[in-house]
């Protein structure tokens, strides 16, 4: 089981991120709690190359074990797309917040009229 | 270990990052975890991963909550429920994982299958065939230099989305003209 | 923070070191950690580091928006024009090795000049990103 502790660890993160995203109004505290599942992640894909007494997968002479270059190169890309999805989710947010006056989920959606049009501001 | 310490700190910061209500301390606490991700990562021997990750997490992502921050200017609402059913759905999404993570290879077993296939033929034939010991970025410039065209473009798409929604496009009401 | 001296005169002595070891970084991608990502992610954050002490009026003179809006498009297309280059020289989309005669010189030179690409775009569409949202939140300049 000691073997399975980063596991562990990774699947806490994750569902820690997802009671963020669901049980929280606050629109950035939704995207930082989608943030946090997103690295949480990042570490289920990176751990699994790891070798233990391997090095970080530069070659070299003086090495001969190397750690798994393959998730280090797809982690890299999601990395960079996160950040993408968080700024425009930002600029989502600071639209809502001029439209309806706040960025809390309750008060948003009790800003629509019945039929889901926003009230005239 | 190292790692497992590093760990334990962040589900700490995440647990308190949870119930914290000022969004100022969660803005710095997403920054905190970001850094302590990296320096997991350094000892998870993926470095080029922990450069992004600091670079981009903890200082891009920092400045643009910030930025998002002082537009909203807001505190986070007192929550009028009790999250009771959230807390059980993750629950229960957390002992699903659990029970897959159960099949999966322990910590640094060199049986596992991710070391077989293409990741050894990448670190033998990756630095002579294009002559960059680096081989996460000969991996990720040359023999996977298409997936990295469509990150780019995503980027890309990224600022032109951010763009199309905060262009100033009327007149500023204040003129006094 | 305009008026505050230590603040400015750090600041001058900081911007050129961080924008070295952004350049350190994209080119030294090949041997350490590093490459287009963490460059151009650097080099926004060093301009956004000048916005701050000497205030967006000035930066934006420093860095015009339509340079930061010429550079998100820049990158893109130099990678792409990198991929079609390998089209027109008679391999496929995005062969590094049909651009030169010695296959690993032509790997060189293709990853030399997507990382550029992306280094170019990554900076930026954080720089822009950046002005977008310090903008909005000023009435009048």
């Amino acid at each position: 089981m000691v073997g399975h502790f980063s596991y562990a660890v990774t699947i806490f993160l994750m569902i820690a991120g997802l009671f963020i995203v669901i049980a929280r109004g606050n629109l950035i505290k939704k995207l930082v709690g989608l943030g946090i599942f997103q690295t949480s992640v990042y570490l289920l894909y990176v751990a699994p190359g790891k070798l233990v007494g391997g090095t970080a997968p530069i070659v070299s002479e003086a090495f001969d074990v190397y750690s798994n270059p393959l998730p280090h190169v797809l982690i890299l890309t999601a990395i960079v797309v996160g950040v993408a999805t968080l700024a425009v989710g930002l600029a989502l947010v600071v639209r809502i917040r001029e439209a309806y006056g706040s960025i809390e989920e309750d008060e948003i959606l009790a800003g629509d009229d019945e039929d889901g049009s926003a009230e005239q501001r | 270990m190292i790692i497992n310490v590093l760990l334990v700190l962040m589900a700490v910061a995440v647990v308190v990052l949870a119930r914290v209500r000022n969004l100022f301390s969660v803005i710095v606490l997403s920054g905190l975890y970001s850094f302590l991700m990296a320096t997991v990562l350094v000892a998870l021997d993926a470095v080029d991963v922990a450069m992004t990750e600091a670079s981009v997490g903890a200082g891009i992502s920092t400045v643009l909550l910030l930025g998002a921050l002082h537009l909203c200017k807001s505190e986070e609402a007192k929550p009028v429920h009790k999250p009771w059913l959230p807390l059980a759905v993750s629950a229960a999404c957390g002992l699903l994982l659990v029970y897959g993570t159960l099949g999966l290879p322990a910590f640094s077993d060199p049986g596992a299958p991710i070391h077989t296939h293409v990741a050894p033929r990448y670190l033998q034939d990756g630095p002579r065939e294009t002559g960059i010991p680096n081989v996460v970025t000969a991996v990720l410039a040359s023999y996977r230099g298409y997936d990295t065209l469509g990150e780019v473009t995503v980027v890309f798409t990224a600022g032109a989305g951010v763009v199309a929604l905060l262009r100033r496009r009327r007149a500023r009401k204040e003129q006094p003209k | 923070m305009k008026r505050d001296l230590i603040l400015r005169v750090v600041a001058k002595v900081f911007l050129p070191f961080l924008l070295m070891f952004a350049l350190y970084v994209q080119f030294h991608g090949d041997f350490g950690p590093g490459g287009g990502f963490q460059a151009g992610v650097i080099i926004a954050a060093a301009v956004v580091f000048y916005a701050l002490i000497y205030g967006l009026a000035n930066a934006r003179r420093v860095v015009p928006e339509r340079l930061v809006e010429a550079m998100m498009a820049a990158g893109v297309l130099l990678y792409m024009g990198v991929g079609f280059a390998g089209l027109l020289l008679g391999g496929n989309f995005l062969d590094y090795f049909v651009l030169d005669r010695d296959s690993v010189v032509g790997q060189h030179r293709g990853i030399f000049w997507i990382e550029a690409g992306v280094a170019i775009t990554v900076s930026g569409v954080m720089l822009k990103i950046f002005y977008m949202f310090a903008d909005r939140g000023r009435i009048d300049e």
